[in-house]
């Protein structure tokens, strides 16, 4: 029964999903359409934090850091190809999404590998500190990046505008609203298919078993740092696929991106959804951009309400959107 | 670089440094203690600063401001204590990050309704806002000094209260291991409350100092709480005396790494990454701080 509920859950938002730009079309509505888009975008990042955050029970605050990256990546590349300039004075830019995306998704792996290498080390406290002051170094870096030197100028803390009439994977034009849309919620939707066979996967249920005890998956063989370092690069990976997507649905990156208030709001996005759910984290986010975006209109002071909703969400309803159609028992669910 | 710029900058680094300390001292506490993720200490270091600025604009007095806006935070933190951070002490890391991130949403906003979005300049009193020659040739402000001397007195005497007194003897025991000290006796409730309003209190004063050096704003707590997070990490947990070195450190650290590259032609970008490349060191080589009061 439960799990007839969850199913329902889920195949409701992805017909809402899939459904909505003909239902906005229909109704020259076509704002929507950008702002689902983006929802969608911001989803596949709370999906990707969830990983960690939700299996494997890795507090990261500078989640933010691979989002922006992978932006900044795009962005970037798309730069020097304008302005014929070569990268680090050896490589051409370049606008086809068949480099831009990969590379994304590479660079924001690579950061990946470094910071966990690093913060991976400590545990509790000490990694969310750490990975939180690694995420504020390169937004700091980013903000530096302005008149380093006259050719390198990539914005600053005013951002990065590239200029627009991009295609993605050589046939979806990003000023087609309906089509790119379509695009996003196909990369969603495998990431999700992903994130699936992952988490039930040997890989995912050791994940799940450091979560809950590190110490005993170590005692019976697991090298324990290795599976939560892939876990991290893995995660890292897909917010930069995230992130680059996000650059070409705006046409305009910025440092702000990468703050570490955005990590905060990628972890509301999937407590408020559910945590170690996959799909919560996609409602949660479309709950939180949708409150960001429409409670401006009520109210100026809208964070004076917000803030203490998610201090009630954490001390009361800590299983999220998804707790409420689904009620396992906690026996089943282990900690939570 | 000059002999004498390298001495004003030595006090900036230093007078940084304290101030960092101050915030660290009371966080780093909390961490150790209670083992509470508290992101909104930032907000309680933003708060002493605006009761500072409107205190002192009401009473005439500098002194006086900085009095009631430590005593202001200080209930700030108490009330704040008794109604969310109580039943946060249990929960997981996740459940304290999520909670206070709420906070210092809540503060950011409440403070701009009080106190307007407008940022607020607050003067240096005039009896500080001269400058001395430490040096010949070389004049210093003296508020600069003042708040370098105040941090200085707080850090004595945190650590006679530390290490003399009964109360210091409970918050050491807390920090290496609160069941035990639960298990002997102590009223753990109360001595977490003081230990926060203490905590507070001291954020409070670092704010109402720094105000007529900085600029009064909302979020101005979001920025210093990075960098308190990074003299936490290097100091190690629970540990006043790690917080003091490593704030001295990044202070000096983060004053140097912007002068020192440009003179030797690195770039720009590398004044505000230097604090996060000695964490990431330190981290490498001693991943729970260089004086972690838990083993």
């Amino acid at each position: 029964m439960t799990r007839d509920r969850r199913l329902l859950f889920i195949f409701g938002l992805l017909a809402i999903f899939a459904l909505l730009p003909l239902v906005a079309s229909a109704l020259d509505q076509e704002f929507y359409i950008g702002q689902v888009r983006r929802v969608l975008i911001f989803a596949i990042a709370a999906v990707s934090l969830d990983l960690i955050l939700g299996y494997a029970g890795m507090v990261s605050l500078g989640h933010a850091a691979f989002f922006g990256i992978g932006a900044y990546v795009v962005a970037i590349l798309h730069w020097h190809a304008d302005r014929e300039v070569l990268l680090f004075g050896l490589v051409p830019g370049t606008t086809s999404s068949f480099v831009t995306i990969p590379l994304a998704i590479l660079v924001a792996a690579a950061l990946a590998a470094v910071i966990g290498a690093i913060c991976l080390r400590t545990a509790g406290i000490y990694f969310i500190m750490s990975t939180l002051a690694f995420a504020q170094m390169l937004y700091f870096l980013f903000v530096s990046l302005r008149f380093n030197d006259n050719d390198r100028a990539y914005g600053g803390d005013d951002g990065l505008r590239f200029p627009g009439q991009t295609h993605v994977l050589g046939v979806i034009d990003t000023d087609n609203t309906l089509a790119f849309y379509y695009l996003v919620l196909a990369v969603l939707m495998l990431v999700l298919f992903f994130g699936h066979r992952l988490t039930r996967a040997r890989f995912g249920l050791a994940l799940e078993g450091i979560r809950d005890n590190e110490r005993r998956m170590r005692a019976i063989g697991f090298s324990t740092p290795r599976y939560k370092l892939v876990a991290f690069v893995l995660s890292g990976a897909i917010a930069g696929l995230a992130g680059a997507l996000l650059a070409f649905h705006e046409g305009y990156v910025s440092p702000s991106l990468m703050h570490w208030t955005r990590s905060g709001d990628l972890i509301v996005m999937v407590v408020l959804g559910g945590m170690g759910s996959l799909f919560g984290p996609v409602a949660g986010a479309a709950m939180f951009l949708l409150l960001e975006k429409f409670l401006p209109d009520y109210t100026e002071h809208w964070m004076l309400v917000f803030g203490p909703i998610l201090v009630l969400v954490v001390l009361f309803a800590k299983r999220g959107l998804i707790g409420l159609v689904d009620r396992r028992t906690d026996e089943t669910r282990g900690r939570h | 670089m000059s002999v004498l710029l390298l001495l004003e900058q030595t006090l900036n680094g230093l007078q940084l440094g304290v101030t960092l300390f101050l915030i660290a001292a009371g966080m780093t506490l909390v961490l150790g203690i209670m083992n509470l993720v508290n992101l909104a200490h930032g907000s309680l270091y933003m708060l002493g600063a605006f009761f500072a600025a409107s205190f002192t604009q009401w009473t005439g007095s500098f002194a006086l401001g900085v009095v009631f806006a430590l005593a202001a935070t200080a209930l700030v933190g108490l009330v704040v204590e008794q109604v969310v951070m109580r039943r946060l002490y249990a929960r997981d890391h996740l459940d304290q990050v999520l909670a206070t991130f709420g906070l210092i949403l809540f503060f950011n906003e409440l403070t701009k309704i009080v106190w307007g979005p407008i940022a607020l300049f607050v003067d240096v009193p005039a009896v500080l806002s001269g400058r001395v020659e430490l040096v010949p040739g070389a004049p210093y402000p003296v508020y600069r000094l003042v708040v370098l001397a105040a941090g200085l007195c707080v850090a004595i005497s945190l650590w006679w209260l530390i290490t003399r007194t009964r109360l210091g003897m409970l918050i050491r025991a807390g920090a290496s291991n609160r069941e035990m000290v639960g298990a002997l006796g102590v009223d753990i409730d109360r001595l977490y409350m003081l230990v926060f309003a203490l905590g507070a209190a001291l954020a409070g004063f670092a704010g109402a100092l720094a105000g007529p050096l900085y600029v009064v704003e909302i979020g101005m707590g979001d920025a210093i709480l990075i960098k308190t997070f990074v003299v936490i990490v290097i100091g190690g947990i629970g540990s006043i005396r790690g917080a003091f070195v490593a704030a001295l450190i990044v202070g000096m650290v983060d004053t140097f790494g912007r002068v020192v590259p440009q003179a030797i032609g690195l770039p720009a970008a590398v004044a505000e990454m230097a604090i996060y490349i000695v964490m990431a060191g330190v981290l490498f080589f001693r991943p729970t701080g260089l004086f972690a009061a838990r083993g």
